[in-house]
Order: structure tokens, then sequence, then C-alpha cells
């Protein structure tokens, strides 16, 4: 009797000792989610969502707060990868949200003043300039957010779609139809 | 004798290879214009070099390579430079590419060059001049040569060149090694120099007896230790490189391993002829052997300068009526051309006029029946149904769970397919789809980054501003204690009171001696004169204010 209990408490403190352990030990800053659906999540930064950024979209859908439909830089496949990551069904963009082909800003060079607002506007720096000097895309690494726009007091920036070429040109689909024998249309 | 090993797979199509093999290479006609793209080759596109109107000599560099991963380009004869823009290249997406229009001038003058003994040039000298040469793989992946002549880490054992030439209807490596069999294997030593191979083995399937013996007797005629050249079974796809290294060495390259790893490395016959004719002649690519044939006349070995339009070309060989597109490549894994206007390129190995009575349209596609005849052909011992598939439902992740990219594209399992579903198609579309979402991805993983780096510099400025501000604040503090501290001195202190009103009248007194004044030292005419005039002034203002020493202190009169 008496070892019977005095092995159980051994063990029950054992365990309760390493839980305590590994709870200090291994803990998880934040929510490893949020991680998840920003890894999905297109990282344009345009804030099209209604969150300013990818980062605050994530956390906002890791808490219920967002619907996954929001996003249209992601496509209907960020839909899909956001659907099968959270369990949830599908679903078409929401309100005012639709999908726009690729895009990247273009200043226009005659019409810049130098007035820098744009430069604060760009979420990922991609925009080279300085004050009363002429500001340009660097192109690679605009993600296509349109936020530099809005700012602009002269109206010189303008979306410019990014064109197919030879290098980033894929197969289609193969598409044929099928058609049926003779023999089955007979029968 | 070598001990030779077995592939999985593979088909037996019709070679359809006489038709063009018996009659020897010829050089074709100068063409009225050369399109030369600057994309004829794996990694960067070649940065263009010269202008529009700009007379060009042979053999001049037109594309310079740009960045580690490219390849030069050239004129391909002398003549002026008509154009510099975007035209049809030969690529299955029928898209425009940055291309040179180069009108010749008849004269095929060259430009100097210098050729070289390989024994007498550092191996760096070599990769270099290969690269500004523009040398690639000629076997159709046009990858730039000169990477692929590193010894690198790995001890390679085996050189083998490749001269299996195992799809249908393509000669012009089968004619290479029957006329210029002593230039391929001094390309070949040259190339084993590079990678201190041990051996060299020559690759040649059993259909072409010729081409094997003129190697044999090259080989014994140069004295050439350690080479042999040995024939191979003709099976569809004995060619591809891995398959190829597999039957001569018993090696299998695993997925996602180089062949440079399992001490192998693996280079077609053409090129080792055009790395030879760079170092020895200092000749850059400036043509290749193209086989013509299919609905032609004459079919035949052309050689051919790059950038031929291949309308020109294809019209040397007698154009038959009838034709309805060109094949660049072979049936099994070619495609058809865009235009026949296309010109050229470095991975042009054969040109086929099609018809429709050699190439009958197929018979209509019919669902899988899971027959797994695709699975048994297969040369890279994939399961082709699967993929299907999973491309079919764009299940990537999974196609790529099943080796997706291990398919050479060969085209065995369309080939056998019953229900003729077009396989490799979807394989290809299945590709192309994943590297575009590698593309995607990369990108956002990036754009993260850079997102994540101007937030942290914001609020790395803010900080630094705050404390810069706060710095400020502190120093403002500090001296307004200072300055209240040496007044509380200055009261108490007398002593330093008397120095600061010496100190004072130092310094008027230096003044006073260095800075003399115009009133000083004057002559007693000067006195008098300035004595007077001041007088009057006196008098002049006495008149005009009489009241002025009364009204000094009263407000002004109003009016």
């Amino acid at each position: 009797m008496l070892t019977a209990l005095l092995v159980m408490s051994i063990l029950a403190l054992v365990l309760g000792a390493g839980l305590g352990f590994s709870a200090l030990k291994f803990k998880v800053e934040g929510n490893p989610l949020v991680g998840k659906i920003d890894a999905i999540l297109p990282q344009t930064q345009c804030g099209q969502c209604g969150y300013p950024g990818c980062r605050p979209y994530a956390t906002a859908i890791a808490e219920g707060e967002a619907d996954i439909n929001m996003c249209p830089p992601g496509g209907e496949e960020g839909i899909q990868k956001l659907a099968e990551l959270l369990g949830v069904e599908a679903k078409p963009f929401g309100a005012g949200a639709a999908p726009k082909p690729k895009a990247v800003a273009f200043v226009d060079e005659n019409n810049c003043i130098g007035c820098t607002l744009c430069l604060q506007a760009c979420p990922v720096d991609a925009i080279l300039g300085a004050a009363k000097q002429m500001h340009t895309i660097i192109a690679s690494e605009c993600t296509g957010c349109e936020l530099c726009i809005a700012p602009c007091p002269v109206d010189c920036i303008s979306m410019e779609p990014i064109a197919e070429s030879v290098t980033t040109w894929k197969w289609q689909y193969p598409v044929y139809a099928f058609i049926p024998s003779t023999e089955a249309t007979r029968r | 004798m070598r001990q030779l090993h077995r592939f999985h797979g593979g088909v037996h199509p019709p070679t359809n290879k006489t038709q063009s093999s018996e009659t020897p290479i010829i050089a074709s006609a100068m063409p009225s214009k050369l399109v030369i793209p600057l994309h004829q080759h794996v990694g960067n596109i070649a940065r263009p070099v010269v202008s529009v109107g700009e007379h060009v000599l042979k053999g001049q560099v037109i594309g310079k390579a740009d960045g580690r991963l490219s390849s030069a380009v050239h004129a391909s004869t002398s003549g002026t430079i008509a154009t510099i823009g975007y035209s049809k290249v030969a690529h299955p997406s029928g898209m425009d590419d940055l291309c040179v229009t180069l009108i010749p001038d008849g004269k095929d003058e060259w430009v100097a060059n210098l050729g070289a003994d390989y024994r007498e040039l550092s191996h760096t000298d070599i990769r270099h001049r290969l690269r500004d040469a523009g040398v690639v793989g000629l076997g159709g992946a046009v990858f730039p040569s000169d990477m692929k002549l590193y010894g690198g880490k790995h001890q390679i054992k085996t050189l083998v060149l490749n001269g299996a030439e195992c799809e249908p209807y393509i000669t012009c490596d089968d004619r290479l090694m029957r006329e210029r069999a002593a230039e391929i294997l001094l390309g070949a030593e040259m190339m084993r120099d590079l990678l201190h191979a041990e051996e060299v083995v020559v690759g040649i399937e059993d259909n072409k007896p010729e081409a094997l013996a003129a190697m044999q007797q090259a080989i014994v005629d140069g004295k050439h230790a350690r080479m042999e050249a040995v024939a191979v079974p003709t099976v569809y796809p004995g060619g591809g490189a891995k398959q190829l290294i597999r039957v001569l060495t018993g090696i299998e390259v695993a997925a996602g391993v180089r062949s440079t790893e399992m001490g192998v490395q693996c280079f077609n016959v053409a090129t080792a002829y055009s790395a030879y004719r760079a170092i020895s002649y200092g000749e850059p690519m400036l043509s290749r052997v193209v086989t013509v044939t299919g609905n032609v006349e004459r079919p035949q070995n052309y050689e051919v300068l790059l950038g031929t339009p291949v309308a020109e070309l294809v019209a040397q060989a007698g154009l038959k009526s009838g034709t309805q597109g060109y094949i660049m490549g072979g049936p099994m894994m070619g495609f058809l051309l865009p235009s026949d206007q296309v010109g050229v390129v470095k991975a042009t190995n054969c040109i086929i006029a099609t018809a429709p009575t050699l190439f009958p349209a197929p018979a209509p596609t019919m669902p899988c029946i899971r027959c797994t005849r695709c699975a048994e052909v297969c040369p890279a011992e994939l399961q082709p149904q699967e993929l299907h598939w999973f491309a079919k439902a764009r299940e990537f992740g999974k196609a790529q769970d099943y080796h997706l990219f291990d398919c050479i594209e060969c085209g065995a399992c369309s080939y056998v397919c019953p229900s003729n579903i077009p396989l490799v198609q979807y394989y290809r579309y299945a590709k192309s789809e994943i590297w575009a979402r590698e593309r995607d991805k990369t990108a956002a993983d990036t754009a993260r980054q850079r997102h994540e780096y101007r937030q942290f510099r914001l609020e790395r400025e803010k900080q630094e501003k705050a404390e810069k501000l706060a710095q400020k604040e502190r120093a403002a503090l500090l001296a307004k204690q200072q300055a209240d501290a040496a007044a509380a001195t200055a009261n108490t202190d007398e002593d330093a009171q008397a120095r600061i009103q010496a100190a004072m009248a130092r310094v008027q007194a230096q003044h006073d001696a260095t800075q003399p004044r115009n009133t000083a030292n004057l002559t007693p005419e000067q006195q008098a004169k300035i004595d007077e005039i001041e007088a009057r002034r006196a008098h002049i203002q006495e008149l005009a204010h009489p009241e002025a020493d009364l009204d000094k202190h009263h407000e002004p009169p109003k009016e």
C-alpha cells in the first residue's frame, strides 16, 4: 500500500517536473499559426485587406477577426491554400476585392518633382530618390501594391502590367476533347 | 571489351536516319539576312555590344556574356547590323526575344583571331576563352561548356562523349563523327585535361557503324591513350546523358545528384569539336551542323551559320509541297517552330519539314485506362500515369513527391500510350507551374524581408531621434546649471572680476595700438579745418532745432 503510494507520488513529481521544465524550455513566442498564414500571403503589403500589411492581416485571420477572402494579390489560389491550412471552406472574393494582373509602378520622370512622398509610402523601399531629385522605381523589388500612387501630388506614377517574356512563359494546360468512337455512338 | 549495362525501359521508334545520313555535310549558302538571338544558351541573356548601322566582321562579339552563367554571341559573317530588337525566336512559346539582325556583305571577312595550343594555356584561360567563344552544349541543352569543365572537388574518372544520337531523323552528329573524328577527339583530349579525367569513352549507337569505325580509326591514328569508342544498343532515349552514363559505366545518377559527384562528366561530340575549334583556331561558335529532313527533295546535313532563317535553309534542300510547318529537334522531343523566319540557333540540331503524309494527325485522345505501359518504358523509372493524374488535377506537391523533376521529357510514355494522351505536355505544364510558383515565393520572401527591414529601420530612426532630443535636453540643462554655477561664483570671486577687468583693458590697449584711426596723427591745418566744420555743423543744428534740448524727454508734437 505504502509502496504503491510512494511510487505513484514519485511518478507524479517526476512527470510534473518534466512538464514544467519543457513548458519553460520549449516556450513558443506568439501564435505559430500567424507565421504559417503569413507565409501563404503574397507580401505585397498593399493593405487592400484593410490591415496595414500582410502580417497584421495574418494575425487577424489567426484570431478569427478577418475572413480569408480579403487578399486580391493572393488570387483564388491564395484563398485555396488558406482554406486548406485552416480547415475551412474556400469562398469567392469578398465585396470590392478582385484580383488584378501583376504590375509594377512606373514613375514618369518628366513630371516627378522630387517630393519624396512616394518614398515614404513604399512598404518595401523599392523607390530610389531624394528631396528635389528625380525618383525611380526599382522594378525588381516592386510588389505592385499601388500605395505610392495616392500620395503623389503630380500624379506621375502609373501601374505597368508585367508582360510575359520567353523566360517567364509557362506551358499551357493541355486541352483536348474526348471524341467518342463510332462504335460507342452506334450502340 | 567494356561491360555494358542497361537502363530501364525505352522504345524503338522508326529511326528514319538513312534519308540524310549518306551524303556529306555541305556548307549552307549565304543567307540574305541573319537573325541572331542574344539568348541562345542557358543562363543570362548576352548584353548587346554593337549598334545599329555598325559594320561587323565575322567572329566579332555582338553580345557579351553577362554574369556568371552566360555565354557570348558573335556575328556569323561580316556585314552590317540592320536592327537590334524583338522578333520571333526558335522557342516553343512563339514569343519574341532580343535578336540582332545582320545583313551579310558577302565578303565573309574574319576578325583577327588567335588560335593557341591548349597545353600552353592555363585552365582558367581556356575556360575564359570558351566562354568568350560562346561554346555551349550542342546536344540540345545549350548549357555553357566552361561551367561544366571545372574539376572541382569531385574527382572525375570518366569523360563520356555522347555520340548516341538516339532521336529519329537526326544525323548531324553521325556525319560529324564520320567526317571530323580527329578534331572531336582532340577536343576530348582538351576536356580530359581540364577535368583531370582518367579515361574517355565515346558512346555511339550501333545503328551508326560508319561513325563508330571512323572514331575508332581516329583513336588509333591519333594515338589517343585510354580512350575508346563503344557501340551501345539502339534504344530510344539512349542518348540521354543519364541513360548513356548508365549504359557505359553502370553508374546510376540519382535524383538531384550531378553526374560529376559520381565521377562522370558528359559532353556531346559536337561540343568537343566546337571547343577544339574555339581554342586551337580561335574560331567562336558561328555555325553548326543541322540536319534538314522530312518533306524535302534532298534530305541533307548542312553547316549552317547561326541566325540563318529556317525558310532560306530549307529552300536549299528543295522544299516539297504540302509542308505545313517545321519541327526543330526530333519528332519525339522537338517542337513546332512559330515561324519559318526564325534564325537557326546553337540548339538547332535538326529541322524537319512536316507534312500530313509524314506525320499524320494523332488519333483522338481517350481517357487513361491505367495500363501502365508508360511506366514500363520510362527510362527514368517514374510512374508516368500517376504524374499525369497529379498534373491533371493540379496537385503539384504530389507530382513533386513522385519525382516529376526527374522526368527528361523524352516522350517515350506518350509514344506508347494506347489512349494517345499528350503526357509530356502535362509534365511540362506542371513543371513550369511549379517554377512560376517558386519564383513568386522567392519574390514574396524578398518583399517580406524588405518590409520587415523597413519597419525595423523606421523604428530605429524614431529611437535615434528621441535619443538625440533627450541628449540635447540633457546638454541644455547641464549648460544652464553650469552658467548658474559660474554666475554664482563670479559674484563672490573678486579676484576673478579683477582679472577680467585687466584682460579687457589689455584687449582695448591692443586694439588701439593695432588699429590707428584716421583722426589720429593729424597735422595742425587738418585739425583746424575739422574744428571749423564741427563749429558750423553745431550752428546749423542749433538753427534747425532750437528746442531740441528741451523736447528731448517729451512726446513729439501732434499734427
